[in-house]
């Protein structure tokens, strides 16, 4: 049996098969998880905004798609993760309530998004799937051994990317 | 630039806080009681210097499908406030306004999200209120958004609001509910710069 790995908000996690890493209840936030089918290496990292280099307070890289993202691809190779074998699915990024769009926090979700796929584009991994916007909050599980991304919602059917 | 910061929270600072926590909330309870003709009682408040991360489990679980109403503040103090209420005080709060039997529990119709902004409509404005009477600072609210979803989901708003500016969050949080059926909090987040205004307002000195 593997573990069940939480992690937490502005909180990075790597696990092996057949762990699961998981985050509970994303709003605005993302999740973005990468695996290495091979190695059956996976890991979650949990942002909250969408660049460090816009915030004094930035110390905790975590918080932050761009230092989030390549974060975790170190910490995934550590563990002897291919780096060019990673793939990515996303969650996350709603909106939560129905704010002005237009301000700054309004558009969060959205913003967080945006960033995330740049940052993924940039270091050449692909996005398998994604299940991103809209209006509602996502627990998360990525499954080690299958590379499976599970999305559970409130009133909706549980779906897997 | 502001001079209040989160590392140097001290006793009277929490004091002070816990002193706007108690008349905001005490009047927001007292309007809630009158507006739905029943006892509503208030716990004293908590203030909590939390990291961002602990705000999401400040209440409890963080799959735990609440109710929020969320309202932004304006002009004086900025920041955000909260009402945070289970589904079951949600729907009895909705029956109890609208005149529907007490253990109906059908899904939330749009009269019954109406009826809980109005409500939020109203707390807020007898707890801002309360506090612009005693600070002279000018409180305006925005409209009340509501959502019904998991309360991490809910509380990363704010969260992600306090994460502009740094890794922690003051939270100005009171409980208010009846002995059986009603239980939920009122939450007053104001901007870190607000403080500045709100502590100076009462005479203290930063």
């Amino acid at each position: 049996m593997g573990q069940i790995i939480k992690v937490g908000m502005a909180d990075f996690k790597v696990g092996r098969g057949p762990d699961i890493v998981t985050t509970l209840g994303l709003g605005s936030c993302v999740g973005i998880a990468l695996y290495d089918p091979v190695t059956k290496i996976g890991g979650l990292v949990h942002i909250m905004l969408p660049d460090s280099t816009k915030i004094r307070h930035n110390s905790n890289k975590a918080k932050f798609a761009d230092t989030g993202i390549h974060q975790l691809i170190d910490e995934m190779k550590k563990l002897g993760a291919g780096e060019s074998r990673l793939v990515a699915k996303l969650a996350g990024g709603a909106q939560m309530f129905e704010f002005n769009v237009t301000n700054e926090i309004g558009n969060i979700g959205q913003r967080n998004v945006v960033a995330s796929k740049e940052i993924l584009g940039k270091c050449n991994i692909r996005i398998l799937a994604e299940d991103t916007g809209l209006n509602y909050g996502r627990t998360v599980e990525l499954y080690c051994d299958t590379g499976d991304f599970l999305i559970k919602s409130v009133g909706k059917p549980i779906k897997t990317l | 630039m502001t001079k209040f910061n989160f590392e140097q929270v001290n006793d009277l600072y929490i004091d002070v806080l816990k002193e706007i926590g108690n008349i905001g909330a005490g009047n927001a309870t007292t309007s809630l009681a009158k507006m739905l003709g029943i006892k509503i009682n208030m716990s004293v408040p908590n203030v909590q210097l939390l990291s961002i991360q602990e705000l999401t489990t400040a209440l409890g679980n963080e799959e735990d499908t609440i109710v929020g109403i969320f309202l932004e503040l304006e002009k004086d103090v900025n920041g955000s406030m909260m009402f945070l209420l289970d589904l079951k005080s949600a729907h009895y709060l909705a029956n109890h306004l609208q005149g529907k039997p007490i253990d109906n529990e059908a899904d939330f119709d749009d009269m019954d999200i109406s009826a809980m902004k109005e409500i939020g409509n109203i707390i807020a404005g007898s707890y801002l209120s309360a506090i612009s009477t005693m600070t002279q600072l000018v409180i305006t609210s925005s409209i009340p958004y509501l959502t019904i979803d998991m309360a991490a989901a809910i509380l990363s708003v704010p969260a992600i609001q306090f994460g502009q500016v740094g890794d922690n969050a003051l939270l100005i949080e009171t409980t208010f509910g009846n002995d059986t059926t009603l239980s939920g909090y009122f939450i007053l987040l104001p901007g870190l710069d607000s403080y500045d205004k709100i502590l100076t307002s009462l005479g203290i000195e930063l």
